[in-house]
């Protein structure tokens, strides 16, 4: 089951990843490659197995819903490409 | 006095300090100094830390994955180049409430994907006992640290390997805890139900004193659960432990003779210290070990790694087109191979027509993993393997073949893929690289870990210093 240029393009645009040429190339040999090593997985009849989607048996933690102070804004904004006032400024999406 | 950063273990500078033989300051200039000696050739640091407030106590190295507030933290990649937490996750908060300084920030493959370091952005760590060779990886630049005295003691990050790995390549002690023993919070994330942060020394008496500051449950890390007191071991025999031998983590394909070979003597010597000793069979989870966790492991890091789109932290290329297209450009310039590869291979696994045949059904393995562990663990107390088929390899011997990398972590994924806790430690050498021994346990059995693992130590007497530097 091999994979084509145009799904390598589709999972790229996708994963939100500009891919050059020459990536997309070498991408779609190396994805091939280990898709047919994990596509073992198959091999098993597991239709009566549940899915492990967690190591523990861990469920509904919960916390008390009481108000605490979050972070500064000049600090939640220190690590930001750009900001406006009490914004993240961004490119226009259109 | 002269301090020997090589042989000093954290365990003895604690001593040293509290004894008043030696001040926090001599035990920083000591470490200070070999960085300064050998961290040109080994590049183990990706930030040095010259703390304001002076040294206050022991060292420590942090893998530059795990978050520290005002220090560059940069997971190995350049999207994170000048990213300053301004927070620190828990384990460094509780680094810094036990008394530890941060001596820097150690070099990890990018976000913690690789097995020998060469996938950082800021190019590879070496092996102190031969720096021609890998030192493990994610975590190499830790356990090569620790190895050639440049640090005390170190914390990594383990999500298929890269603790227990790169300590056996490097001759140290490493332990990855239990899933949910030690908090993520603020730690860089890669495979969120597989992570777990754990300590790198040079002895398991050491290893215990770390997991004891950083462990427990942690309100801002709700998969985090109460952990039992943590015992620091001394008994040096190992009568009445239960020790099982998996066949396929013992036989399979790709382990070198000489590393089956210094296994074996550990196995004879704990029977010789009193410990029951059988084999077992974990059919199916070492066959397809590899393959689930190469499809569960990516997938959440295509998910984890959505959040680096250039807009609240992190690097922005702007092409001069929209936010779509910004996004996708910071994104291609940002992340190196490995992380791209791994996106794609999550976003392909988890997408329409395929999920179910990819990451359902390795879902479906895991349980089948989970299950075959748990009924080793009704007859064995801890089971024994190498931790890595092969010693330390060269240099660039793997980088242009990603399925030969991934088959450095097929002993230790198995493990791994059910949330279950493992140490390395070193049982000899093999043509003079260091061999490490696996010991797993089930689910939160750290001390039986510490126990055997220290009872081992004491009877191999492995000298953990690299020959070179000796």
């Amino acid at each position: 089951m091999a994979i084509s240029r145009e799904q390598v393009l589709h999972v790229a645009k996708l994963a939100e990843l500009d891919l050059g040429e020459d990536e997309l190339a070498r991408l779609a040999d190396q994805l091939n490659a280990i898709l047919e090593a994990v596509g073992k997985v198959s091999e098993l009849d597991l239709s009566d197995v549940p899915p492990t989607s967690h190591p523990l048996d861990v469920v509904n933690v919960l916390r008390a819903d009481e108000p605490r102070p979050s972070l500064p804004l000049d600090d939640v904004f220190s690590n930001a490409p750009a900001r406006d006032d009490d914004s993240f400024r961004v490119p226009p999406s259109a | 006095m002269t301090l020997d950063t090589l042989r000093l273990t954290a365990e003895d500078a604690i001593d040293l300090v509290e004894r008043g033989d030696a001040s926090p300051a001599e035990l920083h200039a000591a470490y200070r100094a070999a960085i300064g000696e050998r961290d040109d050739e080994l590049h183990c640091f990706l930030t040095h830390v010259e703390e304001a407030d002076g040294a206050r106590s022991i060292p420590i190295a942090l893998k530059d994955i795990i978050g520290t507030k005002g220090v560059r933290t940069t997971a190995g990649s350049k999207i994170l180049e000048n990213y300053v937490p301004v927070y620190d996750s828990t384990v460094a908060q509780r680094c810094k409430d036990a008394g530890l300084s941060l001596l820097g920030k150690t070099n990890t493959d990018e976000f913690a994907m690789g097995s020998s370091t060469e996938n950082s952005a800021y190019g590879p760590s070496r092996n102190p006992w031969d720096p021609t060779r890998v030192p493990g990886g994610s975590g190499g630049g830790s356990a090569s640290a620790v190895s050639a005295g440049m640090a005390p003691w170190a914390l990594g990050s383990d999500t298929g390997g890269s603790i227990k790995q790169p300590s056996s390549l490097c001759g140290n002690v490493g332990l990855r805890p239990t899933y949910g023993t030690v908090s993520r919070y603020g730690v860089v994330a890669f495979a969120s139900s597989l992570d777990q942060v754990g300590p790198v020394t040079k002895t398991v008496r050491d290893n215990a004193l770390l997991y004891r500051i950083i462990s427990g449950r942690d309100e801002c890390d709700s998969t985090t659960v109460d952990v039992p007191p943590v015992e620091l071991p001394s008994a040096e025999d190992l009568r009445g432990v239960r020790v099982g031998i998996p066949r396929e983590l013992n036989e399979a394909e790709g382990i070198e003779p000489g590393v089956s070979a210094a296994v074996q003597r550990a196995l004879a010597l704990a029977e010789e210290l009193g410990a029951e000793i059988d084999t077992c069979d974990l059919p199916r989870s070492v066959e397809y070990g590899l393959a689930c966790y190469y499809l569960i492991a990516p997938a959440e890091a295509s998910s984890n790694l959505a959040r680096y789109d250039g807009v609240r932290y992190g690097l922005r290329v702007d092409n001069g087109g929209d936010y779509y297209a910004t996004t996708a450009s910071t994104r291609d310039a940002g992340f190196g191979d490995e992380p791209k590869r791994r996106i794609m291979l999550g976003t392909y696994a988890l997408s329409a027509g395929y999920y179910e045949a990819f990451y359902g059904q390795a879902q479906k393995v895991r349980t089948v993993i989970g299950r075959e562990f748990s009924a080793a663990f009704e007859r064995f107390d801890v089971l024994l393997s190498p931790t890595s088929p092969t010693v330390a390899f060269k240099l660039g011997e793997r980088t242009e073949n990603p399925l030969a990398m991934y088959l450095a972590d097929v002993l230790t994924i198995p493990p791994n893929m059910a949330g279950l806790p493992g140490i390395s430690i070193p049982c000899g050498l093999s043509a003079g690289l260091p061999v490490g021994l696996q010991i797993i346990g089930p689910q939160f059995a750290e001390n039986t870990l510490f126990r055997v693992g220290h009872a081992l130590e004491r009877a191999l007497d492995f000298d953990t210093v690299p020959e070179r530097l000796r």
